[in-house]
């Protein structure tokens, strides 16, 4: 199948074939990655620009480091101490962005949709890192790559994704990501925490709600827990985070009502002791070291789908 | 001019003839079969920006841009910098008004110095000066105390107090409507309860005060139910609605360009538009069916453009960043007639609306020598490049729309003719 996006921005109107050409892709990235010199030339004499107008270590270095397996040029522009911080606006580093020339920019940002602002008034291919609340693309199908690697065929599994799900990127993108792979998504955490359209009216399909997280755990396949910024107490969205961790916190006891050997994952950077117990984080059943390994993987694959100058044959010879 | 064989519609009977009439001065003579011919529009709600924001937008550029879209009389929201809070501001506007030679232009008085919200204008004095009504539009007066009071002070002018419904507190930081829409795109979202429950607070006083209330450009079904009800009990309020809230949708924002009554669905574009970013927020399918029944069994008094231009500037950022609001004059009325096509009101309601409606909210008649030529077929490209007004923020930008607003004659003088800018016939 020949790869048609010009950008990923987000996979909520991706097909199941796309998803799955990425992960086929994943494979073969995964195999570069395995050799002594983890590097391979469909990128070479490609410029991919990293923007990050949002604090982020592990995606920007992910990023790079897939850039650089493809022997790409990278270059970075960062937030703090760049121009974003001093008042530049959105459309000044579109034009500085164009004028530097990059194939494929590569962006995370605060604001909810900056990267379709950035991909309509430039002609470099753009990746979406991550924008406000709304998605990470990239995130979703390397949790949607972790899962099936650990469980097989995702046709009929029941995943839970718990925590703050109103304010996640991640947890869009990975119900974008895992219901086009047949997998049924079951969200739980306080409902001040979840769309209240989805509450109240039509949640998307494939995802249901239970705020209850033993009852939404029983017999899953997997569980995604999702980062609580401290903030939402401030901000009347939850009593105490006490409360939450009592209540929400993914601990040994609840990980031990899923189905039997069910894994664990987390998007990170993790607040050990609020979503997760440090015991489950760092357990037997925790996927989430794989995640971050995969994560080059899709990085590369996606990359390489967006701006490869070579065949795949030329990758895996 | 004389138009031959025009269809004349008297908004305040309902009935239309066809006949030859004489428009402004001339013998020049034009067909005018097919075409209609109205009192002039009358404008409640609209936002000149100046003094305070003339790139967005000035006194004469936005009063030739009403009459490009049929509005003979528009009332200039005083949310400028500084506040229209003032006599003396009053009388520089209605100078600059004159001057421009466009639509007339009526001020609308600040409710609290400074829009501030916490104590009252001069109301009496800025009703001497010639305010037509008052109001804190883009914001609420959110102190329910401080508004009973400007409800019961302003029963002294006689003039109607227009409040922009909203719970602040409620709304938050929500930059389009709350629902299924904003919970995809990840868009902090403003609930419908949030005006609904401003509605509600607002009827409360005006039932204890018995002040003329006017209730600013209502969007949601719960908010029309509610001043249905009001009505039904003999309250004396009034209300409007917007022309994008009677045929956009928070689709739009995702990127959909279907009007509310299209069964097939036009292409899509980006998502994310800023031009779609107004306040209050594009509803849902139902609100707008809900502001259509409103309008057409007379619970909503008037249509009202909230013609709020933006430079670019202000538009041209992240969806969270931008302002709130759309350039509305220029497309107002082919957005209205898509909804009398539908079926969902007949013309002369429509009509009506513009017209008569907002006359009798301000309790002032038309004024004799005020005219538009419609033709309502004239298919055309929305090309905000050829806007009068500097506001080109409208996301209906590039688009085809059927009717339009051929001339427009201010005091039996034509001072719009579509002919100029190489449009109608």
């Amino acid at each position: 199948m020949t790869w048609r996006r010009r950008h990923v921005l987000a996979t909520d109107d991706w097909s199941r074939d796309e998803i799955e050409q990425v992960l086929e892709t994943t494979e073969r990235m995964r195999e570069v990655l395995s050799r002594p010199i983890r590097r391979a030339p469909p990128l070479r004499g490609r410029t991919v620009i990293l923007f990050f107008a949002e604090a982020s270590t592990r995606t920007r270095v992910s990023f790079e480091l897939a850039a650089k397996a493809l022997s790409a040029d990278v270059v970075n522009i960062s937030a703090s101490g760049s121009s974003v911080e001093k008042g530049e606006t959105l459309l000044d580093t579109v034009r500085t962005l164009e004028a530097l020339g990059g194939d494929v920019v590569v962006m995370r940002h605060a604001a909810s949709g900056a990267p379709y602002f950035v991909a309509q008034r430039t002609g470099a291919r753009v990746i979406n890192a991550g924008d406000g609340w709304h998605a990470h693309p990239t995130q979703g199908l390397l949790d949607a790559f972790t899962l099936r690697g650990a469980l097989g065929d995702l046709a009929g599994k029941r995943i839970v994704i718990a925590g703050d799900v109103v304010h996640s990127r991640v947890a869009r993108s990975d119900i974008h990501a895992l219901v086009p792979l047949g997998a049924r998504i079951t969200l739980s955490g306080p409902p001040t925490l979840q769309p209240s359209a989805w509450l109240h009216g039509a949640p998307p399909e494939g995802v249901e709600f239970e705020a209850d997280l033993d009852r939404a755990l029983r017999g899953a396949d997997a569980v995604i827990a999702l980062r609580l910024q401290r903030e939402r107490q401030e901000g009347g969205l939850i009593p105490s985070l006490r409360e939450y961790a009592r209540v929400w916190g993914l601990t040994e006891a609840r990980v031990a009502l899923m189905r039997e050997g069910a894994p664990v994952m987390h998007p990170g950077p993790m607040n050990e002791g609020v979503e997760i117990d440090a015991a489950v984080a760092h357990g037997g059943r925790s996927l989430i070291e794989t995640q971050v390994t995969n994560g080059v993987a899709v990085r590369m694959a996606l990359l390489y789908l967006l701006a490869g100058t070579t065949s795949l044959e030329a990758v895996a010879a | 001019m004389i138009y031959t064989g025009i269809t004349r519609l008297d908004p305040a009977t309902g009935t239309s003839t066809v006949a030859d009439a004489r428009v402004g001065a001339g013998e020049e003579r034009r067909d005018g079969r097919g075409l209609l011919l109205v009192p002039g529009f009358v404008d409640l709600h609209a936002h000149l920006r100046e003094p305070g924001f003339e790139e967005s937008e000035t006194v004469a550029t936005g009063a030739r841009a009403a009459l490009a879209g049929g509005f003979t009389t528009i009332c200039a929201m005083p949310n400028t910098e500084p506040a229209l809070d003032a006599p003396g501001l009053v009388a520089e506007l209605l100078a600059r008004a004159e001057a421009a030679r466009g639509a007339r232009v009526l001020v609308i008085g600040a409710i609290t110095r400074g829009r501030q919200g916490k104590e009252l204008a001069d109301l009496v004095e800025l009703a001497a000066a010639g305010c037509v009504a008052f109001s804190d539009d883009g914001a609420p007066v959110a102190d329910a105390r401080l508004f009973r009071h400007a409800l019961e002070y302003a029963t002294v002018t006689g003039l109607p107090l227009i409040e922009h419904p909203q719970d602040l507190a409620l709304s938050g930081r929500g930059v389009m409507h709350e629902g299924v829409t904003s919970a995809a795109l990840g868009l902090a979202g403003m609930p419908a309860a949030a005006e609904d429950g401003a509605v509600g607070r607002d009827l409360a006083l005006a039932r204890e005060t018995g002040a003329r209330l006017h209730l600013a450009h209502l969007s949601t079904a719960g908010s029309v139910e509610l001043v249905r009800r009001a009505k039904a009990e003999g309250l004396a309020v009034t209300a409007e609605v917007a022309p994008h809230h009677l045929a956009l949708t928070d689709e739009w924002v995702a990127g959909s360009r279907t009007c509310a009554w299209e069964t097939a669905p036009a292409p899509r574009v980006m998502a994310y538009d800023s031009a779609t970013k107004v306040n209050p927020p594009l509803r849902t399918a139902a609100d707008v069916r809900a502001c259509w029944a409103g309008l057409a069994d007379g619970t909503i008094d008037a249509i009202a453009t909230d013609h709020a231009p933006h430079a670019s500037i202000r538009k041209d950022v992240e969806y969270q960043e931008a302002a709130f609001g759309i350039s509305g004059f220029e497309t107002a009325l082919p957005l209205l007639l898509g909804g009398v096509r539908a079926g969902w009101a007949s013309l002369a309601t429509v009509v009506a609306a513009l017209t008569v409606g907002p006359s009798r909210v301000l309790s002032r008649p038309l004024t004799p020598g005020d005219w538009v030529v419609v033709d309502p077929e004239l298919e055309w490209t929305v090309d905000v490049t050829a806007f009068a007004s500097k506001g080109r923020n409208t996301p209906l930008a590039g688009r085809r729309l059927r009717g339009k607003v051929v001339l427009a004659a201010v005091g039996d003088e034509i001072r719009y003719d579509a002919r100029d800018a190489g449009m109608g016939r």
